[in-house]
């Protein structure tokens, strides 16, 4: 049995949001690339190429993320015959999570472009390729910053429940940290401050980014 | 790979299944039904000019949209008993998720009130509308109409969420299937299945959601 001071109770909860922070990055880019090629499929003419990508993107939206967690780590473990650690499996789920969304956003955002632009970009003779990387993708990465900044505010979040099947970060060393001084509710609170300091800025910057482009345009 | 699922495991104990649905849809309906209550007093809140009411109302929704449920709900089931207030697990899931869905819909509601114009209401006076005819026709269906959408994402959003009080073993489908996988050892079937029926549940609603949307805001395509 160990006594913890406050000092030391924070201390290691800040060394914990380290890999908060870490796992939350992997999602975000791997989701990312992810993502993008999802998209890309979503927005593509052919239905073959285009139905996959909606089945996976209701998939992961229609579940919940606990769930998804669950199945890479207990599921893909058993059917791979792969022993997935908490991390792998975190890093799997949280990506595949993401890319979900991300697709979904940027999707909106591609499709908001007016059809004028496709047609006009056509007329001057681009394939579809140019088209998209000449004309249409610039303007909707513009149109799509403020809700994919807003987007890893749910990443973040979405990390605490790695905890759940054993990714030490700030909640699960909270839960510990509790477990062993029998003080959730100063813990839990301290817990809950870090998450907003990492969350709040974010959420501030999707906002402003947000009138921004809304005066811009 | 020398692994043979079996979904018998599923058929088998499909009656804990069916139970684990209604225990969530009973807890998705009453903790929504309390958090649009409290998003609803929110809205009140963070439109009103006295600045008190103003502060607490961002102060709620910010904290609460920033930071993750898990660590929400632990702090009303862990946190709570150490100052002396304990919570069954259920009544911890209840709260936090009502608590939870409430901050998102504040935003939500907000919107709708502000989105209703002035110059609407005042058409409707010149036009000879009673108090009620106005209040029904211009302020409550088409600002309902426009939060409409809005509204039923995070209705969604929040019964997926329902799924993460498993964690401090309230009873509901995620529950279930933790039950089930620690007995039978039959991970990837459950959480297939589990999964599969959240997909099932989520359809559902939003087919439901979106009859209501044709029979009450159809005209709603029109107003803009």
């Amino acid at each position: 049995m160990q006594d913890f001071t406050l000092p030391q109770i924070f201390t290691n909860l800040l060394l914990a949001t380290r890999w908060t922070i870490v796992l939350s990055a992997i999602a975000f880019v791997g989701g990312g690339f992810v993502g993008f090629l999802v998209m890309l499929m979503r927005i593509s003419p052919n239905k073959f190429i285009r139905y996959p990508s909606m089945l996976y993107v209701e998939f992961f939206q229609g579940t919940p993320l606990l769930m998804q967690l669950f199945l890479t780590f207990f599921g893909l473990s058993v059917i791979l015959d792969w022993n997935l650690s908490p991390w792998t499996a975190a890093a799997i789920a949280l990506t595949t999570y993401s890319s979900a969304f991300l697709s979904d956003i940027w999707r909106g955002s591609v499709e908001a472009i007016p059809k004028g632009q496709w047609e006009a970009s056509t007329a001057l003779g681009l394939n579809y390729v140019r088209q998209l990387q000449r004309v249409i993708l610039p303007q909707a990465v513009k149109m799509s910053i403020p809700p994919t900044v807003g987007f890893a505010v749910q990443v973040i979040k979405g990390t605490s429940l790695a905890s759940v099947i054993g990714f030490v970060e700030l909640t699960r060393s909270a839960t510990a940290i509790s477990n062993v001084t029998f003080q959730p509710f100063l813990i839990f609170t301290i817990a809950a401050i870090i998450y907003f300091c990492l969350c709040f800025p974010l959420s501030l910057l999707s906002k402003r980014l947000e009138h921004q482009f809304a005066y811009r345009t | 790979m020398d692994y043979t699922l079996q979904f018998s495991v599923v058929w088998n104990n499909i009656g804990l299944f069916i139970q684990g649905v209604l225990l969530t849809l009973q807890l998705a309906i009453t903790s929504i039904s309390f958090g649009l209550i409290l998003g609803i007093l929110g809205a009140l809140g963070r439109t009103s000019d006295n600045r008190l009411f103003n502060g607490i109302s961002i102060a709620y929704v910010e904290f609460i949209r920033n930071t993750p449920f898990l660590i929400q709900l632990f702090f009303f089931f862990f946190g709570l008993p150490s100052i002396g207030l304990r919570l069954s697990p259920w009544q911890a899931a209840v709260i936090a998720l009502a608590i939870n869905f409430g901050a998102y819909s504040t935003e939500i509601v907000r919107a709708g009130i502000e989105g209703i114009r002035k110059g609407q209401i005042e058409a409707g006076l010149a036009l000879g509308f009673k108090k009620l005819q106005i209040f029904r026709h211009i302020v409550l269906i088409p600002a309902l109409g426009n939060i409409y959408p809005a509204l039923v994402s995070q209705i969604v959003i929040a019964i997926l969420f329902t799924s993460v009080v498993s964690q401090i073993s309230a009873e509901e489908l995620t529950f279930v299937g933790n039950y089930l996988q620690s007995r039978t050892f039959r991970s990837f079937e459950v959480y297939l299945a589990i999964a599969l029926i959240y997909v099932g549940i989520v359809w559902l609603i939003k087919a439901i959601a979106f009859l209501i949307q044709k029979r009450f805001f159809a005209f709603m395509q029109y107003t803009r």
